[in-house]
């Protein structure tokens, strides 16, 4: 899977305007050519050790292990990469594509801001334009990270169509796109969008899963009861599944984001809370009302908050091979406190799904010849950009617990 | 058996191009969105455009620029619903003239291929143009088409690879919209050099199947320019933008028609010019 034309059985394919066949064609051809030739793969393993500083390390987590009913958890650490996210393994793949293909600008849409950041850095390594596209309404709240992907020299535009977020970003990089497609390439940030990308991306990030595989077995001497990551797109899901989909004994979980529950329909689970539909040149699970217009889509996490999913997620899901669970805005926040105090390791509250995920799978989970069971939990990103977001959220207000030092 | 194929050959036979007009069901609202698509077929002089495109709002048009995505999302926010581009098309083919429905494929996918075909074509519909939908994903929307008698619009651009090209084209029944420059639905100053060899790519495929030009033609001149070398001169953004005008600065949807006339009145003046002597200007 995929099959030729990028299906997962109904899921998938290419619904796009005929104007961006062509390349989209030149970029699966240019894809396919690059994974058979040694100096792609050689020049992307030198950027992903010395640039972004992979392997990302696996650490057992034997303190937050007390809220896993017995179970040993290692975290997949990759908040620790260059730019602060798993982002940066697509992004390196793709703009050394888009180099290849001889295109000087990338184009790439973000919510919270973290892929743009990683695209407007290897924008600034490889010496290309760069253009980012981010609802209004993302721009207004994330204004940091709109000064980051400045000072790396990218260009910020805010989009005001539509309902001014994610999707709306995604639609106005695709229009830039079908304009500019001779010397742009858009770098799509998920594993979703039109055949290639959920197949390229699946490969970009498939690094995670292939890399905790070998620190795992060299841990434990034995492959893992459970992979937990979070999905909003999910890029870093398939990307930590990847090389487990074909180990049977190993269970797959995926955690959307259920905001505030999927009975008040203000949730991001298009999986749990969605139908099946075209979004953004796939057929995936979707949110979308009566008529198959796509709904806003809630959830604390802006990355997280996309009305779609990947299309291979759709079709794991479909087929059982992974579960697909949510985890609501409360519960992933609750989680983020509980690993920063047990490990000293902040996620960011993407990550902090898949953590309240694994706490809640852990109940019911064995292991193997009565061993414990052993949870990998993706660690996707880091929470300093979320400090704004818990501060509300835990009700703190920056002012210190008590004074000392001064003269009265 | 309707078919949208009929007004090219209609307009064939009086030694021009077709007009094809543009405009989204549910702006300002579906009942004065339907006045202004009768409007279309007569102008102020009783002689309109031969096609009508229908466009049904979508929350997420990518291939549409600022001016339809303005009015399709006031459409949207105003309660416009599917059902109700098949009103649009009762409405059109009460006057005489063939219509189409221009849509993103989700929409008709949720309300079921075979049955909004079927729905469509018993409301008077000739065919559907899908800007996001290929001959690639399209199986489903074969056996509607050819089970309901409708006529397949398919987009090619500049971009299209000789295979793309020709596999569109035999894919098309009806007539071909040729997407005139790479980018999205506006009006522009200029219109582009890309066009005439588009169309003529076309017709080495297949001489006899009309095509139509659109992206970025707003104007009599235009038409009568691009209309030289096309079947079909096809105008959204010039005539959306007279009703969003009008929406916005709260004169009321029959000022924004009877302006919207008088553009039409040119586009029908220049469609009719574009292969006499003094030609386009």
């Amino acid at each position: 899977m995929p099959d030729a034309t990028g299906h997962f059985d109904q899921f998938g394919g290419r619904f796009v305007p005929e104007a961006l066949q062509a390349a989209l064609d030149q970029l699966e051809q240019t894809f396919r050519t690059a994974m058979t030739d040694p100096a792609f793969d050689a020049e992307l393993d030198d950027l992903r050790r010395n640039y972004a500083g992979r392997p990302s390390p696996l650490t057992e987590a034997h303190r937050f292990a007390e809220y896993c009913h017995g179970a040993r958890v290692f975290l997949k650490r990759e908040d620790l990469n260059h730019t602060g996210s798993h982002k940066i393994n697509n992004v390196l793949g793709q703009a050394l594509l888009a180099r290849r293909m001889g295109k000087h600008r990338l184009i790439a849409e973000t919510g919270a801001g973290q892929h743009g950041v990683a695209t407007a850095t290897v924008a600034a390594m490889l010496g290309m334009a760069c253009r980012v596209y981010m609802g209004k309404v993302d721009t207004d709240r994330q204004a940091l990270n709109v000064a980051r992907m400045q000072l790396l020299g990218a260009e910020v535009v805010a989009v005001e169509a539509g309902s001014k977020t994610l999707k709306d970003a995604m639609n106005e990089a695709m229009r830039d796109w079908v304009t500019n497609v001779a010397d742009t390439h858009y770098l799509i940030g998920t594993a979703s969008g039109p055949h290639p990308f959920p197949m390229m991306v699946k490969q970009f990030q498939s690094v995670i899963s292939a890399e905790s595989k070998r620190q795992i077995v060299a841990d434990t001497g034995a492959l893992p009861d459970a992979i937990c990551a979070c999905v909003g797109g999910g890029s870093n899901a398939i990307g930590s599944f990847a090389e487990y989909i074909d180990e049977p004994e190993v269970r797959l979980f995926g955690f959307e984001a259920g905001g505030e529950g999927i009975a008040t329909g203000r949730h991001a689970a298009s999986i749990n809370g969605g139908s099946v539909g075209v979004l953004h040149g796939t057929r995936t699970f979707i949110l979308q009302d009566e008529d198959g217009q796509t709904i806003e889509s809630h959830s604390i996490s802006a990355g997280l908050d996309y009305p779609g999913v990947g299309p291979e997620h759709s079709w794991l899901a479909a087929t059982g091979r992974a579960s697909y669970l949510p985890i609501n805005d409360d519960e992933a926040m609750e989680a983020l406190r509980i690993l920063t105090r047990t490990e000293g390791i902040m996620p960011a509250i993407e990550s902090a799904h898949a953590v309240a995920g694994a706490m809640k799978i852990s109940e019911k989970l064995t292991g193997r010849n009565g061993e414990p069971p052993v949870i990998i939990i993706t660690i996707s990103g880091r929470g300093d950009k979320d400090v704004d977001t818990a501060l509300k959220w835990f009700g703190l207000d920056g002012s210190v617990d008590a004074t000392t030092g001064g003269m009265k | 058996m309707s078919s949208s194929g009929e007004a090219y050959r209609a307009a064939r036979a009086e030694n021009r191009p077709a007009l094809v007009g543009y405009l989204p069901v549910g702006h300002p609202s579906v009942d004065d969105s339907l006045e202004a698509m009768k409007a279309l077929t007569d102008g102020t002089q009783g002689v309109g455009v031969d096609l009508v495109e229908i466009g049904l709002p979508y929350s997420d048009p990518m291939m549409d620029g600022t001016v339809i995505q303005h009015a399709t999302t006031t459409a949207l926010s105003r309660g416009v619903h599917t059902r109700d581009a098949l009103r649009a098309a009762e409405a059109v083919a009460s006057t005489g003239t063939h219509c189409v429905v221009m849509t993103y494929w989700n929409l008709i996918e949720h309300y079921g291929v075979d049955a909004f075909a079927r729905d469509f074509a018993a409301a008077g519909g000739s065919g559907l143009i899908t800007p996001d939908l290929t001959p690639d994903e399209a199986e489903q929307w074969f056996e509607a088409s050819d089970a309901h008698g409708l006529d397949r619009i398919f987009l090619v651009a500049p971009s299209s690879t000789p295979q793309r090209l020709a596999k569109t084209v035999h894919a098309c029944r009806g007539w071909v919209y040729a997407t005139s420059v790479m980018g999205v639905t506006g009006a522009r100053n200029q219109t582009s050099t890309a066009a005439p060899e588009l169309v003529a790519r076309v017709k080495q495929v297949d001489p006899d199947l009309p095509v139509g030009v659109g992206l970025g033609v707003s104007n009599g001149d235009q038409a009568a320019e691009i209309g030289a070398f096309a079947d079909g001169v096809i105008v959204g953004s010039a005539l959306v933008r007279t009703l969003v005008e009008a929406d916005e600065s709260g004169e009321g949807a029959a000022a924004g028609i009877a302006r919207m006339r008088t553009i039409v009145d040119d586009l029908a003046a220049g469609v009719r010019r574009a292969r006499t002597p003094q030609g386009a200007r």
